[in-house]
């Protein structure tokens, strides 16, 4: 079974572990840097896309201004179709309501299509503690879950592995939960795929009952829309009798000709790709053709909570593309655990305070400072989450909601760098404390730039992590207000 | 607009500026009453204690035509993020001057090439030079390659290729000592790039940018030595012989 993400440190302590990973760093910037490759060029090939981003993000907005009317239309039309629509507020609720099905049809396994909204509620553990198997199909899901490890990256959960090292797991693990890896399995990637194609194989025919996500659902038809690689899910989502989907109540678009927007967003900014190998839409149940038992649990957990954020808000427009964790500077090096969520990178960094609230976890507090705000996040965005912008408000939630207790060092830096920067004359007595101390150095100071300026290698208290690995240039003895006023403003 | 950096501690960069301006024709003057843009407390997330800075911003530079400043940062923190300061402070008054204030700030190529046309400023600098295109100035100014265009028109500069050169150097503000590891692994990884160049001088737009890595540098004893863009500018150095 998969680990959990339940008690990792806030991200400055993961992320150092992570960075003295030199394997991991290797394997990460290799990854992403095809991924990025492989999307710019697909991405050119698009005259109108900026129209596209801008079209996305407005049918999002529209559904979030709208959410509750949307929601019991496509209940409605779900219905109408033979589905059953179930509401669930969190994560219990939703696991809850799965065991429940399960139970009801005597299965204690199920095949699961790779889904990120299970993956938030925990949907595995909370079956395995009820003795119901739930397999995933997907071959990164795969490999982490035969791994007993955690995903690590929204679309290639599996990024950290290399090849080896998921020779070794199928050859180990296989055994213990079905069909065993061939004696003869090597690490090459036809073979290692071939291996677990048998493996789930098995699976796919026996198991009676399917759980899936939903990249989107269509509000007027009532129509849920899967889009992946590998066929795996197609196969969850036509052999078992009972399907369960467990869609995010963020899911919705109006119509298919709003879906059409989207189809043409997520894979040219989530895999490279034009169109993804298999799309696939189901409308409830359809007699004598595939599952004969349909339910859809729509998923609050946070998500309404998120909807109040006048500024975060625009965080639910977010379609799992992963465009953001492949361009981000901060996600490249330190990997996805370093986030402790199912949710890492730019986009995690958001919507887990968005979904949790900030001031009560150390660890999600910690997310919105992930980041030096460069902003490479917001301009592949397909639906243009000013990811920057929702990272400073986060930020200043989070100093908010600590402004009652004991000021912590950086926020008495901060009070009075506020107040020394109210005034001029504040200031200039802050620089002349510089100046004297750039005399200092000078006298006895043994570093010296490139181009002859004094530095200093290690400072004491806050400074030394700065100087841990990077020298300080000596203050001047001069500021530049010190010599506007001295010479008039250089001109004697 | 010096900025609360270069003015404690890159005072050359300032006046490099002045220089560069006054060269073009260009009336320049340092208000006094300026101090920082409270891009620091912005970013950090302390927007009560950024309202002073903002207030001293928008009655020190009330009037003139143009906010010239060396720092893509700072320039976007007065056109980006000080609505959102004077939102926060509820003052209506605030949030008119500032209205006023932001549209007219420049980043420094930004007033030379668009507002006073000129690309080639007549300055000298016989080096190899590369060039880092800063976050801000690079997506939130969009820049673009103003900066380069400046370059190229002066006498002796070799302008050398930087690869992946619009990845983040990691210095970030807070983000360099909040998360000093990860910053570091950023800059490290660009000052890789930097030397791969074979450059004699880093030239950037934001000296906080280049403390970061100039630090980076100068603890490897890379060789290489970093530079703001208007001191490039100001330069009259003869060619070599």
């Amino acid at each position: 079974m998969t680990g959990t993400f339940v008690g990792m440190p806030p991200f400055p302590e993961a992320a150092r572990v992570a960075l003295a990973d030199t394997q991991l760093r290797a394997n990460l910037g290799h990854a992403t840097a095809t991924i990025r490759a492989k999307r710019a060029a697909v991405v050119a090939e698009v005259d109108d896309w900026e129209e596209l981003r801008t079209a996305g993000a407005a049918i999002k907005d529209e559904v979030l201004a709208n959410l509750d009317s949307y929601l019991d239309q496509l209940e409605e039309s779900l219905t109408r179709n033979g589905a059953v629509v179930h509401r669930a507020h969190d994560a219990a609720e939703a696991n809850r309501i799965v065991a429940d099905l399960a139970r009801r049809h005597g299965v204690d396994e199920l095949v699961k299509v790779k889904s990120m909204a299970t993956q938030e509620i925990g949907l595995n553990e909370a079956l395995a503690a009820e003795g119901i198997a739930a397999w995933e199909t997907d071959l990164a899901e795969l490999i982490v879950q035969l791994g007993d490890d955690l995903p690590s990256h929204i679309l290639v959960p599996a990024i950290h592995r290399n090849r080896a090292e998921i020779r070794e797991i199928f050859a180990a693990r296989m055994g213990e939960v079905g069909r065993p890896a061939p004696d003869d399995l090597t690490d090459e990637p036809v073979v290692l795929a071939a291996a677990a194609r048998q493996h789930l194989r098995e699976k796919f025919l026996r198991a009676k009952m399917a759980v899936s996500g939903a990249n989107f659902a269509v509000a007027d038809s009532g129509t849920l829309v899967v889009v992946e690689s590998e066929g795996n899910g197609r196969m969850c989502l036509t052999l078992p009798e009972v399907l369960v989907s467990i869609v995010g109540i963020e899911k919705l678009v109006p119509s298919w000709q709003d879906l059409d927007v989207f189809l043409q967003l997520l894979p040219r900014s989530s895999t490279g790709e034009r169109m993804n190998p298999y799309t696939s839409t189901w409308s409830g149940v359809t007699a004598g053709d595939g599952p004969q038992e349909v339910h859809v649990v729509l998923l609050d957990n946070g998500r309404r909570r998120a909807l109040a954020d006048e500024v975060g808000r625009q965080a639910l427009r977010c379609i799992r593309c992963s465009a953001c964790l492949n361009v981000c500077p901060v996600y490249e090096r330190t990997g996805g655990h370093a986030y402790g969520s199912v949710y890492p990178g730019p986009i995690g960094a958001i919507l887990n305070p968005l979904l949790k609230g900030v001031g009560v976890d150390e660890q999600v507090d910690s997310l919105p400072y992930a980041s030096s705000l460069c902003g490479a996040c917001y301009e592949v965005c397909p639906v243009k989450i000013d990811i920057p912008s929702v990272l400073v408000e986060l930020r200043s939630q989070v100093v908010d909601a600590h402004r009652d207790g004991v000021p912590k060092p950086e926020a008495v830096a901060m009070k009075s760098a506020g107040w020394a920067f109210g005034s001029a004359g504040r200031l200039a007595l802050a620089e002349r404390a510089s100046g004297f101390a750039g005399r200092v150095v000078r006298r006895l100071g043994r570093g010296v730039l490139p181009g002859g300026r004094r530095s200093v290698s290690r400072l004491p208290g806050p400074g030394a992590a700065w100087t841990a690995a990077r020298d300080l240039p000596a203050p001047p003895v001069e500021s530049f207000r010190a010599w506007w006023r001295r010479t008039g403003g250089g001109r004697s | 607009m010096v900025t609360c950096v270069n003015d404690a501690m890159f005072p050359d960069t300032g006046k490099a500026t002045v220089a560069v301006l006054r060269h073009l024709g260009v009336d320049v003057d340092f208000p006094k009453q300026q101090t920082c843009c409270g891009q620091p407390m912005v970013n950090t997330g302390y927007l009560d204690e950024a309202v002073p800075a903002v207030r001293r911003f928008v009655d020190a530079f009330a009037g003139y035509d143009a906010i010239v400043t060396p720092s893509g940062s700072c320039a976007g923190s007065a056109r980006h993020q000080h609505a959102m300061v004077a939102r926060r402070s509820k003052d209506p008054g605030l949030q008119r001057a500032v209205a006023e204030t932001s549209p007219r700030t420049y980043e420094l190529s930004e007033f030379l090439v668009d507002v006073l046309g000129v690309e080639d400023v007549g300055a000298s600098f016989p080096h190899r030079v590369t060039y880092h295109p800063t976050c801000h100035s690079l997506r939130m100014l969009r820049v673009g390659d103003r900066p380069t265009r400046l370059l190229r028109a002066v006498r002796g500069l070799e302008l050398l290729d930087l690869a992946e050169a619009d990845q983040c150097c990691g210095f970030g503000g807070t983000f360099a000592v909040k998360n000093t590891d990860t910053s570091v692994a950023m800059g490290s990884d660009k000052v890789r790039r930097v030397r791969d160049t074979g450059a004699e001088v880093l030239v950037a737009g934001d000296n906080s940018c280049l403390m970061h890595l100039g630090g980076l540098l100068s603890r490897q004893q890379a060789g290489i030595r970093v530079l703001h863009l208007a001191e490039v500018l100001a330069a009259r150095e003869g060619t070599r012989a």
